[in-house]
C-alpha cells in the first residue's frame, strides 16, 4: 500500500480539470438554489448547451473559438428563458422534475443520429479547441511538489480556475447588492417579496439566467479542455454530483462551491486510488478482483450525500440560518 | 420496437455467483460498499467529465453493441480495417451483442458488418460499412442499427405492432409507477430512488435465477419479496426517522438522490455493467394473431401485469387497507384523528410500492434484459406517467403510464427510435404547463 502516492494523485485531481468544471456548475447552482431557492435539477442542461455551443460553432461551422464562447453564452441565456418561462411559476418539486426532464430531452436530441450533421450524434464532436491550445503562452507545465500537470492541462486549468475565481467574485458582489437581497428575500418568502412590489417572476428568471450562463461556461470549458464533446457525458447524474459539491461546501456561501469541489474530488480520487491499491495488493476477496473502482467511490458518494444533508445540511461554510427555508 | 445498439460504457464481466451474498449485503447495510467494483468502468465514466490523467495509458478502442427488438444479437461478424482498406481485426459479437477492437493509434477506421445470422438484417437505410474516428487513448462507439424482424410489412401492421409494444411497456411502467405515486400521496416525498427499486428487483431475481439456478417463476416471487423487504427497510431505517426530524423538501429530495446513487452503484459492484438475460423463456418463437406478433413470454407478462394492476386498483377501492391508504393520501391529519395508524399505513405503502416496482423490473428484465443503469431512465418515464395521470392518485399513475408507454412506442413509427423517450418527457412538460393537476387529478394549486 502506497498511501502517499494515493494522496498525491488525489491532490492532483482536487485541483484538476474535473474539480474546476464542477466548481463552475456548483457556482451556478448556488445562484439558483443557494440564493434564490430554485430547485434546478437540470443544471447539466446548461452545461450541455455550453459545450455544444462551442463544439458546434467550431467543429461544425468552423467559426472561431471566441464566437463559439459567445454562442455558448447565448444558448445558456436561451435555455434559461425557455426553461423558466413556463416552469418558474410551478411548485418547487414540479420545477425540479421538469428541469431534469428538459435537460434529458436535450441530451437525447443531441445524441440522436438525425442530428449527426450538426452535433456528431452519438459520436460527438472532435477538434474543438485547436485555437485554444495554439495560443497557449506557457512553455512548461505546473510542477509544484505533487501538483504537477502537463503543459496543455496547466493552460486549460489556469483559464478554468481563473473563470471560477472571477465568477465567484461576481456572484459575491451581486449578492451583496440590492438585487441579491431581493433574491434572498424571494428564497425566504416569495409572497412577502411580492407584496413589497417586487416582480418575483422576473427576479427568478434573472437568477436562472445568471446561474445558467455560469453553468454554460463550465460546459464550454469542458469542451475546450478536452477538445471534444460527447452527449453521454451530460447525464442527469452530473447535476446530482454538482449538488453534492455545493452541499459539501455549503449552499448560499461564497466559497462553498470552490471548497466543495476541491474536497469532493480529493475524497473521490482518494477512495478510488485506495481501493485500486488494495486490489493490486490482493487485500480484497478474490471475486472482487476484476474491473475498475468507480462503483465503490460512487456508492460512498451516495452515502456521504445522505449523511451530509441530514446531519449538516449547511455544509462546511454555510450558515444554518440561511438554509432554514422549506424550498 | 427496434432497439438501437446503444453503446454500453462498461466492459463485460462474467456472471458471478453471489445471489445470497447480494441480498444479505444490500438488506443488512452497506458495510460492503468499501469493496471495489466488479466492473465499474461505467461508473467512472459517469462522473469523470474529461479524460482523466491516469498513470497508465489507456488503450484506443472501437466498440459497439448489436441489438434488435428481441435484445442483443450474438454471432454477427464485423471487421475493422484501416483507412486504406487493410484488415486489422475481425470480430464476432458475444452473447451480449457486444464487440470490441483495440486499434494501434487514434485515427479513422472503417468498420464493416461482414455477415449476419439468419433472420437478422441491417435497417434499410444503414450502410454495411461506416467510418469511425477515435482519438488516441479513447473509446469510441460504432453504431449499426438492425432492422425489424420483418421489414416488408405495411404501416398499419407496424402501427398495430408498435401499439402492442407500447401497451406492454406502458403496463410495466404503470406497475412501477403505482408505488412512486402512493408514496408521494401519503408522505409528499418524491422518491428519486424509486427507479433503483425496479432495478434491484430485476437484479436480485437474476442472481436467484441464473447464479443459483432457480426457475424464473420462483425467482420472481423471491425477487418481489426482496424488493418489498428493501422498501420496508428504507422506510423504517431512513424515512421514518427523517419524517420525525422534520426535514425540508430539499433535504428529502437530496436524501432520495443519495439513496439512489448508493443502491445503483452497490448493484453495479456486484452485478457488473453489462446487460444480461434470465435463463428461462429466452429465444421463444413469436406467435401471430392477425397483424400482431408476440412471444408467449411477452403475452404472459402483459396478462400478468393487467391482473396485478386490477388487483391493486380493487384493493385500493374496496379493502379496508386500501381505503386507509387513500384516506392518508387525502388528508393525513384527518385520517390520523379518525383512528388510522398512519405510520403503519405508510410502511405498508412502501412495501407494496417497492414490491410492485421490483415486479415491474423483473418483467422489464424478462423482455428486454437486466442491467444496473436503466432505473433512472425508467424513473423519468414514471414521472411522466404519474404527472400525466395526476400526482398522488394511483389510478392516475396507471392510466398515465399506459399512455406514456404507448406514446413512446408509437413515436417510432414517424421519428427515430433513439429519441422515443424524449416524446414521453415532452408530454410531461406539456401536461405541467396546461393541466398541472394531470388528466385524472384534482385541481389544486401547484404553481
Amino acid at each position: 500500500m502506497d498511501l502517499i502516492s494515493v494522496a498525491e494523485t488525489a491532490l492532483r485531481s482536487a485541483f484538476g480539470p474535473q474539480a474546476a468544471f464542477y466548481a463552475l456548475l456548483a457556482i451556478g447552482l448556488n445562484v439558483h438554489y443557494g440564493y434564490t431557492g430554485l430547485l434546478n435539477f437540470g443544471q447539466v442542461g446548461f452545461m450541455l448547451v455550453g459545450a455544444y455551443g462551442v463544439g458546434i460553432s467550431v467543429a461544425t461551422f468552423g467559426l472561431s473559438l471566441w464566437a463559439g464562447v459567445g454562442v455558448a453564452v447565448i444558448l445558456g441565456i436561451g435555455l434559461a428563458l425557455l426553461l423558466g418561462a413556463p416552469t418558474l411559476r410551478l411548485r418547487s418539486d414540479y420545477f425540479a422534475i421538469t428541469t431534469i426532464a428538459i435537460a434529458e430531452v436535450l441530451r437525447l436530441l443531441v445524441r440522436s443520429s438525425p442530428a449527426t450533421d450538426l452535433t456528431g450524434g452519438p459520436f460527438g464532436l472532435q477538434g474543438v479547441a485547436v485555437d485554444f491550445y495554439a495560443i497557449n503562452p506557457l512553455s512548461a507545465g505546473l510542477s509544484l511538489g505533487p501538483l504537477s500537470y502537463p503543459v496543455a492541462v496547466t493552460w486549460s486549468l489556469l483559464v478554468t480556475w481563473t473563470l471560477v475565481v472571477l465568477t465567484t467574485v461576481l456572484v459575491a458582489l451581486l449578492m451583496r447588492s440590492p438585487w441579491g437581497r431581493v433574491l434572498r428575500a424571494i428564497r425566504e418568502d416569495e409572497d412577502a417579496a411580492r407584496s413589497l412590489g417586487k416582480n418575483v417572476f422576473s427576479y427568478k428568471m434573472q437568477s436562472l439566467i445568471l446561474g445558467g450562463v455560469i453553468g454554460a461556461f463550465g460546459g464550454a470549458m469542458y469542451a475546450i479542455a478536452g477538445s471534444t464533446v460527447n452527449a453521454d457525458v451530460f447525464r442527469p447524474q452530473v447535476t446530482f454530483y454538482a449538488y453534492a459539491v455545493l452541499i459539501l461546501g455549503g449552499a448560499a456561501s461564497r466559497l462553498g462551491p470552490i471548497i466543495g469541489a476541491v474536497i469532493f474530488w480529493f475524497l473521490f480520487s482518494f477512495v478510488q486510488g485506495f481501493v485500486r491499491q488494495a486490489q493490486s495488493a490482493d487485500l480484497l476477496p478474490e471475486f472482487f478482483s476484476s474491473g475498475a473502482i468507480g462503483g465503490a467511490a460512487l456508492t460512498l458518494t451516495g452515502i456521504g450525500l445522505m449523511l451530509l444533508v441530514v446531519f449538516r445540511p449547511q455544509g462546511i461554510f454555510g450558515n444554518k440560518r440561511e438554509l432554514a427555508l422549506d424550498a | 420496437m427496434t432497439r438501437v445498439d446503444e453503446p454500453l460504457d462498461s466492459r463485460r464481466t462474467p456472471p458471478r455467483s453471489l445471489a445470497l451474498a447480494v441480498s444479505v449485503a444490500l438488506l443488512l447495510g452497506l458495510a460492503l460498499t468499501l469493496l471495489p467494483a466488479l466492473s465499474a468502468q461505467a461508473a467512472t465514466d459517469d462522473l469523470v467529465l474529461a479524460q482523466s490523467e491516469d498513470d497508465e495509458p489507456s488503450p484506443t478502442l472501437l466498440f459497439g453493441t448489436f441489438r434488435n427488438q428481441e435484445g442483443p444479437v450474438e454471432g454477427i461478424e464485423a471487421s475493422v480495417s484501416s483507412e486504406d482498406g487493410s484488415l486489422l481485426e475481425a470480430v464476432t459479437t458475444d452473447e451480449n451483442g457486444q464487440w470490441e477492437v483495440e486499434v494501434p493509434e487514434g485515427g479513422t477506421y472503417l468498420v464493416t458488418v461482414e455477415s449476419l445470422p439468419e433472420g437478422i438484417s441491417l435497417r434499410d437505410d444503414e450502410e454495411p460499412t461506416t467510418e469511425a474516428s477515435v482519438d488516441e487513448g479513447r473509446r469510441q462507439a460504432v453504431i449499426f442499427r438492425l432492422g425489424e424482424a420483418n421489414p416488408t410489412e405495411g404501416f398499419s401492421e407496424r402501427a398495430a405492432q408498435q401499439l402492442l409494444s407500447g401497451v406492454r411497456f406502458g403496463l410495466i411502467i404503470a406497475m412501477t409507477a403505482v408505488g412512486l405515486s402512493l408514496v408521494f400521496g401519503t408522505t409528499g416525498l418524491i422518491n428519486f430512488a424509486h427507479g433503483e427499486f425496479v432495478v434491484f428487483g430485476a437484479i436480485i431475481t437474476w442472481f436467484i435465477n441464473v447464479s443459483a439456478g432457480v426457475n424464473l417463476i420462483i425467482a420472481t416471487a423471491l425477487g418481489v419479496v426482496a424488493s418489498g423487504v428493501l422498501g420496508a427497510a428504507v422506510d423504517r431505517a431512513l424515512f421514518r426517522p427523517l419524517r420525525r426530524r422534520g426535514l425540508s423538501l430539499f433535504q428529502l429530495l437530496v436524501v432520495t438522490i443519495g439513496l439512489s446513487l448508493t443502491i445503483r452503484f452497490t448493484l453495479l459492484m456486484f452485478y457488473g455493467g453489462s446487460t444480461r438475460r434470465y435463463t428461462d423463456y429466452v429465444g421463444q418463437q413469436q406467435v401471430t394473431l392477425g397483424p400482431l406478433a408476440a412471444t408467449p413470454r411477452d403475452l404472459t407478462i402483459m396478462a400478468l401485469s393487467i391482473v396485478v394492476l386490477v388487483l391493486v386498483a380493487t384493493m385500493l377501492r374496496t379493502s379496508r387497507l386500501g381505503k386507509a391508504m387513500r384516506a392518508v393520501a387525502d388528508n393525513r391529519d384527518l385520517a390520523e384523528s379518525s383512528g388510522i395508524d398512519v405510520e403503519r399505513i405508510i410502511g405498508i405503502v412502501w412495501i407494496v410500492g417497492a414490491g410492485l416496482a421490483g415486479l415491474g423490473g423483473i418483467f422489464y428484465g424478462t423482455s428486454l434484459g437486466v442491467n444496473y443503469f436503466s432505473g433512472f431512465q425508467l424513473l423519468l418515464l414514471m414521472f411522466a406517467g404519474v404527472i400525466l395521470g395526476g400526482l398522488g392518485t394511483a389510478y392516475g399513475a396507471m392510466f398515465g403510464s399506459l399512455v406514456v408507454g404507448i406514446i413512446t412506442e408509437l413515436s417510432v413509427l414517424w421519428f427515430p427510435d433513439e429519441i422515443k423517450f424524449a416524446w414521453a418527457l415532452g408530454v410531461l412538460v406539456i401536461v405541467l404547463l396546461f393541466r398541472p393537476q394531470g388528466l385524472l387529478g384534482r385541481r389544486e394549486r401547484i404553481g
